[in-house]
């Protein structure tokens, strides 16, 4: 029997197995050190809680090349304005309460879940809520009784789970939030609702109506 | 010596016998998993169906997690099975290993029952720690959490007990190591915290490392141990070519983790690192294919189990195609941005799943049941091979119909709810109405029935196979070179 190649031997693919996975999961190890420091809440890429008293838009950015969360005006949360460990406990509370009430196995957030209802990752800027102004108290009305509501034309319909009236406006919160994360455009080509504050009463006036600003 | 052919544990080691308990729990949950993915599938086409009783979010996350146990069950059980053979003397601490198996079952019924009756809680860390932790896939309540991890550190002890007594093969080598890291990366699941980006990034470290890493490798060390066994491989080809799909397949898996890192608020430098580690991934997939194709030729396929070796060359092309090719499409940081968290997902997350690792816990069925009925004649000319036969064209079928028709709804989605309607809620039903996506849903019904009876077959001929048999297994001739 001829003798077997260096690169056909099984110590060097056993040396090269060894080497190749701890290489790579130190590489692995410094990068997520790294991704750590860049998610945490507080970051560029992921927001303080409390920017929940703030208004938030996606806006697409020329050097990017995609949509970006666009932190602006105060606009706090049910008119409420809250401090960091507030708005960490409140937007906490929320998160408890999607995980508990079993959202991500029909819904997906941040992409991730399940199919057979729309994403949450930008439910806060959702053009469904038709008014920003109404939609605060339309998202825990929907939230605390969505049997009851119109969802859409092929009869799925999200059922009742109990959902307290602390628990929907803490879930509001925690979908403020989310919709703060830069998540590098993803969902891309999305129209959000439109934020826009309405023209001061003394708005130069066009064809007899006041000039409607384009929203996003 | 037992009468060929006839159901007797005296024909099975310490290990075999536990391992056979494991398998047929396994079995259970595998049938528990098509029940329910058939329920929330109707859910899709008629919405009102089980409406509050059990909704789509309560079957489709049995559904999951039944999927996610009952392999786990049919990997311990193949472990347990190999066990003695490999390192050549009786399991330590078998006794313990035992009584785990029974715990083990229990708290995977308790978890279920709660799922069913229970369902959901308050938005507080009592429903997480008690009914559902509500993250895909580790689903499971922080105590269950607890209870898993005591469990396989038992089974852990029992294979790195009786490899460091016994004989240290390579394959005993890397499977140990493998099962360090595979236990090792549940913990990374096992925390609350309100930051969904940190909560996503470590998720993914138990999801991804396990179906993309070490459950590949797991897989990789029973594929040769099935390989020696059915075909008389010899040790040192299958051992040398495990070290190769080691070596590309945490070389290619471990920072193609990457992947799952484009769109949670990560950085964009995982774009470049994910894009490019995971389209190494399907390599190791092919490295696979031609190892169980190239021996089987070798070998002129005479082997010893004709269904054992026909699931693991189903393996080897499911594996392939399913986790390979099917992720390969859409793990493109370019493509992914349409067709993330859309029925592209569940296409793969099907096929790779089946194609990955329940074809080849199936062939540890056979495996088992052959040496179970006194190591009977299982290759040619088999009595009622038209039963294996059958149930394997009717799952592979099944599987590949449903595949197809969910990626078709998949296209349609990704192309009108997410570049045509820009993703928002509105166009996501308008893309769920829209006839394409809705005929993809009926044909994966359709061919959902069609496994599902497949499945009925599978245990029918499980329950029978070599019963009527009388010859012994076939034996290899020790090959003197290869």
């Amino acid at each position: 029997m001829s003798q077997t190649e260096w690169w056909a031997s099984e110590s060097f693919w056993r040396k090269t197995a060894i080497w190749v996975t701890a290489g790579s999961f130190v590489a692995l190890m410094f990068l997520t050190l790294d991704s750590m420091s860049e998610i945490s809440a507080g970051s560029k890429r992921v927001p303080a809680y409390s920017v929940i008293n703030h208004r938030i838009d996606y806006v697409f950015d020329e050097k990017r090349n995609f949509q970006v969360p666009v932190i602006g005006a105060e606009e706090p949360l049910f008119g409420k304005k809250l401090t960091e460990a507030e708005a960490e406990a409140l937007v906490s509370h929320g998160k408890l309460t999607t995980q508990a009430k079993n959202c991500m196995n029909c819904h997906t957030l941040l992409g991730n879940g399940a199919y057979y209802a729309p994403d949450l990752t930008k439910a806060w800027l959702d053009p469904s809520w038709g008014s920003k102004e109404a939609r605060e108290q339309m998202m825990v009305g929907f939230l605390m009784n969505p049997q009851d509501s119109l969802h859409n034309g092929i009869g799925r319909r999200m059922p009742n789970l109990g959902i307290t009236e602390s628990e929907a406006r803490a879930t509001v919160a925690f979908l403020k939030w989310m919709s703060s994360i830069d998540t590098n455009g993803f969902p891309y080509n999305f129209k959000p609702i439109d934020q826009s504050d309405p023209p001061p009463a003394d708005a130069p006036v066009e064809n007899g109506s006041p000039v409607q600003q384009q929203g996003g | 010596m037992a009468t060929l052919g006839r159901l007797d544990s005296a024909n099975l080691n310490g290990g075999q016998k536990l391992a056979v308990k494991y398998f047929t729990v396994a079995l259970a949950l595998f049938g528990a998993q098509i029940l329910f993915g058939l329920l929330a599938g109707i859910q899709y086409l008629k919405p009102d169906f089980l409406y509050g009783v059990l909704d789509f979010s309560v079957n489709r996350m049995v559904h999951i997690n039944a999927l996610v146990v009952w392999l786990l069950f049919g990997f311990i059980g193949s472990v347990y099975w190999m066990l003695e053979d490999e390192a050549g003397i009786p399991v330590v601490g078998l006794k313990l290993g035992n009584l785990i198996f029974w715990i083990f079952t229990l708290a995977v019924a308790a978890v279920v029952v709660v799922y069913l009756l229970v369902q959901i809680g308050p938005g507080d860390h009592s429903s997480i720690w008690l009914i559902n932790e509500g993250r895909e896939y580790i689903e499971a309540p922080r105590w269950a959490d607890i209870g898993i991890v005591v469990c396989v550190l038992t089974f852990f002890y029992n294979v790195a007990g009786t490899f460091a007594k016994g004989r240290y093969t390579g394959v005993g080598g890397v499977l140990v190591l493998d099962l360090i890291a595979l236990f090792g990366l549940y913990l990374a699941g096992m925390f609350y915290t309100p930051n969904i980006s940190v909560d996503q990034y470590w998720w993914w470290w138990v999801i991804h490392l396990w179906v993309e890493a070490t459950w590949e490798v797991l897989v990789g060390c029973l594929m040769a141990y099935g390989l020696m066994k059915t075909l008389g491989v010899r040790r040192k080809i299958v051992e040398t070519w495990l070290y190769i799909e080691v070596a590309l397949m945490f070389g290619s898996g471990i920072l193609g983790l990457g992947h799952h890192y484009f769109w949670i608020g990560t950085p964009e430098y995982w774009f470049t690192i994910g894009g490019f580690f995971s389209a190494l991934e399907p390599i190791p997939l092919v490295a696979m294919v031609v190892h169980s194709v190239f021996d089987s030729g070798t070998h002129k396929i005479k082997n010893t189990n004709h269904p054992a070796l026909a699931w693991i060359i189903a393996h080897a092309f499911g594996n392939f195609f399913g986790a390979g090719v099917w992720g390969f499409m859409h793990t493109l940081p370019q493509i992914n941005l349409y067709t993330h968290g859309t029925q592209w997902s569940a296409s793969h997350g099907h096929f790779a799943f089946f194609g990955a690792y329940a074809t080849l816990v199936i062939a540890f069925f056979y495996l088992a049941l052959q040496k179970w009925r006194g190591d009977v004649w299982m290759s040619g000319g088999l009595a009622g091979a038209w039963r294996w036969k059958w149930a394997m064209v009717l799952l592979n079928l099944g599987m590949i119909g449903m595949v197809m028709a969910m990626l078709v709804s998949g296209y349609e989605q990704s192309q009108i709810e997410r570049a045509i309607e820009g993703s928002s809620w509105v166009g996501y039903f308008v893309a769920q109405a829209h006839p394409w996506f809705v005929q993809g849903m009926w044909w994966r019904q359709i061919f959902g029935w069609m496994f599902a009876a497949g499945f009925v077959l599978l245990v029918w001929d499980l329950l029978t196979i070599g019963r009527s048999e009388r010859r012994p297994a076939l034996v290899h001739a020790e090959p003197a070179a290869a």
